[in-house]
């Protein structure tokens, strides 16, 4: 390989170049920028997370996630295939350019846009063969790309075919650097193939260079392609910041973040406008909201709403106030944008107390009685919370398996007690919810047992992240049951009935308890699977998170969650949320159990 | 027991043409749900915080309508947000979204 243009330069590659200097700057900035708005110990966490292991889990991160996109292969491989291979495709494009570069015209190192027009600036020598390697990988690799951009196109027209029923509707800036990127494929082998005659090229380009020169046989076309490519090349480059594609070398940074263990704290902190920057509204969010069941609610979607938070709109609060925070946007989210904590720190900074006044009961907690004989650890303290004192059914079972199994237990909110919080953290009212947290920290440590059993997932969540609780073992009902079954403190009897098992939003996504409650169902029932479970199970639609929703709505959401699960018909539907149970037994036909419930009814009585 | 016996009622007359409607004209732009109320009571007998506290949400709305602000906060201001009261609402009210739209008014209005 030699080089053709005396001087390396040609005036095309002026608006190339001048939006990589561009986009470089503005990324230098836009890095210092977040890194001075952490805090000094966020900082040195950052500092030090780059001289540890964690470094090669950020690569590695980067290269699965931001390169391959492995998660969204595993959702649908098709999807995958179109992120990655444009986005693979693209780095292994450069990244042999820059190669090229290295060994053919060394002198060239570091000229900004030398790699990518390599193939106009060189010409073939007899040793073709070394080129040949080359040649071959950058048209294999301009082939994958190629693939990927034209079912990018399809995908606009057709996304189910890709596995999505909606895709993000897109703003002008993201649109223009969109048709930018798709041009930039096209236009590239175009010219490359022009000057494959010249440079080499292998089976794409030296194809298609046949086919141009049966219409166009003059080299001298060539230039206003390649000023084509450049020009496209540097729109997508100048759209960039103002487009979606900003996610591209945000989500790098985000790796680093996340790594260094850094969590946002305001809706605006350095991490949290990385996370922003990160999202790259690829849509996923919006096929997994549950508030899709109301139509005109769409707009809510985490992808809209966070494009809301990038441009400080004020409407984000009024979108923060409709989400049900099932979290399954979160747990899909191919980037893992913790949108749901971004929604509550929103919520947060607004909340103001101006009614509120939650320091009651300022009388010592009695001690509850307790015998005596009995050790600490054998006992469990039983907190139903108030959606259970809604359906006392389940806390009636619950504690009659407790006495079959003759476990010493204390009802610890049998006459009612204060909130656990949640419902007021949710509102934003975390601050308030304090006094709540220090009346039931009060009454659970004035009782002895050190297993506290909880019937309500939302109490669960709360109790673990925001309760201080030393030496107390924290669980949900159906967890205890489970082990109850286990251990064969209870014996139960298979019943001629098939189930399907609901997962509540904050007991599997929340608290992360999938295979607990399943266990322990298939003891007694025939359990059916569907797609949509464990970390996909479709919100209920009572979430107390939405403050807008109003009753029909939430109907709306619980009908549409309830066909996906019974769509293989099963005799009952088990939940193992009082809340769940609630809003499904309204609109369920058939029988809707809690599994405490199923269980005490299947029960050996001897 | 102690305060069994018979004592003089206190006055129950309230004076309409005086009263403050504008904190539920302001609530009723927001969340028309209030409008749905029949006063049956259902909020207040399944409220958690009316063991602590002198707390109902039927009688907000009944003092909201009169303007009584004052008694209103009492009312109101030991409420959990817990949501008991939407969901055993016979008329699906969104008794949360009232609430905290109560709140926001009176930080607004900085009653």
């Amino acid at each position: 390989m030699k080089e053709r243009i005396i001087f390396g330069f040609d005036p095309f590659v002026i608006p190339f170049t001048l939006g990589m200097v561009f986009i470089i700057l503005y990324l230098l900035t836009g890095t210092t920028r977040i890194v001075l708005s952490l805090s000094n110990s966020e900082r040195v966490s950052l500092f030090k997370s780059l001289f540890s292991r964690s470094l090669f889990k950020s690569i590695k991160e980067i290269f699965t996630d931001v390169l391959l996109h492995i998660k969204i292969f595993k959702r649908n491989a098709l999807l995958g295939y179109m992120h990655s291979s444009i986005a693979f495709g693209w780095f292994m494009l450069i990244f042999i350019g820059h190669l090229e570069v290295m060994l053919y015209t060394p002198h060239r190192n570091g000229v900004l846009y030398y790699p990518v027009f390599f193939r106009f600036f060189v010409m073939e020598t007899n040793e073709t063969l070394r080129g040949a390697f080359f040649f071959f990988l950058m048209d294999l690799f301009l082939l994958i790309v190629l693939t990927g951009v034209s079912l990018a196109i399809y995908k606009r027209f057709r996304s189910i075919k890709l596995g999505m029923k909606r895709t993000s509707k897109h703003k002008p800036g993201d649109k223009i650097a969109m048709i930018a990127l798709w041009m930039v494929f096209p236009l590239r082998l175009i010219a490359e193939s022009f000057t494959a005659d010249i440079s080499g090229g292998s089976f794409l380009t030296k194809g298609v260079n046949k086919i141009l020169f049966n219409f166009v046989s003059n080299h001298d076309y060539m230039l206003p392609v390649w000023w084509a490519y450049s020009s496209v090349l540097a729109i997508f480059l100048f759209a960039l910041p103002f487009s979606r594609y900003m996610h591209i070398p945000t989500e790098i940074l985000l790796i680093f973040l996340r790594n260094a263990g850094i969590k946002s704290t305001s809706s605006r902190d350095g991490f949290a406008e990385t996370e922003i920057y990160s999202c790259s509204s690829c849509g996923i969010c919006i096929d997994a909201c549950p508030m899709l069941s109301v139509e005109e609610k769409s707009k809510y979607t985490t992808v809209y709403l966070i494009r809301l938070l990038r441009r400080r709109k004020s409407e984000s609060l009024g979108a923060v106030n409709q989400c049900l925070m099932c979290r399954k946007c979160v747990e899909l989210c191919p980037v893992q944008i913790d949108s749901c904590r971004l929604k509550l720190l929103k919520k947060g900074e607004v909340f103001q107390n101006g009614v509120f006044n939650h320091n009651y009961r300022k009388d010592e907690v009695e001690k509850k009685e307790q015998s005596v004989n009995i050790k600490e650890q054998d006992g469990i303290i039983y907190y139903a919370g108030c959606m259970t004192h809604l359906t006392p059914a389940i806390y009636t079972s619950f504690i009659k398996i407790l006495k079959r199994a003759n476990i010493p237990y204390l009802f610890a909110d049998e006459d009612g007690s204060v909130c656990c919080g949640r419902p007021l953290i949710l509102s934003g009212g975390e601050s308030s919810a304090k006094a709540l947290i220090r009346e039931n920290t009060a009454l659970i440590e004035s009782c002895t047992y050190k297993t506290l059993v909880l019937s309500c997932p939302i109490c669960l969540k709360v109790f673990k992240e925001n309760y201080e609780l030393k030496d107390v073992r924290i669980i949900h009902h159906s967890e205890y049951i489970d082990e109850l079954i286990s251990k064969k403190v209870i014996e139960v009897e298979m019943s001629d009935m098939s189930a399907i098992y609901h997962d509540p939003c904050d007991l599997g996504r929340g608290c992360l308890v999938y295979d607990a409650p399943r266990r322990a169902l298939s003891k007694v029932v025939a359990l059916q699977t569907i797609d949509s479970e464990k970390r996909e199970s479709i919100c209920c639609g009572g979430s107390l998170a939405s403050r807008k929703f109003s009753y029909s709505e939430k109907r709306e959401v619980a009908s549409d969650s309830l066909n996906t699960l019974i769509a293989m018909d099963p005799d009952l539907l088990i939940t193992s949320c009082p809340l769940c149970l609630k809003t499904f037994s309204s609109v369920n036909r058939k029988e809707t159990l809690d599994i405490a419930q199923l269980i005490e009814k299947q029960m050996i009585k001897h | 027991m102690s305060k069994f016996g018979f004592e003089i009622a206190k006055d129950l007359r309230r004076d309409l043409d005086c009263s403050d409607t504008l904190l539920f004209s302001y609530v009723k732009s927001r969340q028309p749900d209030i409008l749905k109320c029949i006063g049956c009571g259902s909020c207040s007998a399944t409220c958690p915080a009316s063991v602590y506290k002198q707390t109902s949400f039927r009688r907000s709305i009944l003092m909201l309508e009169r303007g009584e602000v004052k008694e209103l906060k009492s009312l109101i201001e030991g409420c959990m947000l817990c949501g008991k009261c939407n969901i055993v609402c016979p008329r699906g009210i969104n008794t949360r979204d009232i609430i905290l739209t109560i709140n926001e008014l009176f930080i607004e209005n900085k009653l």
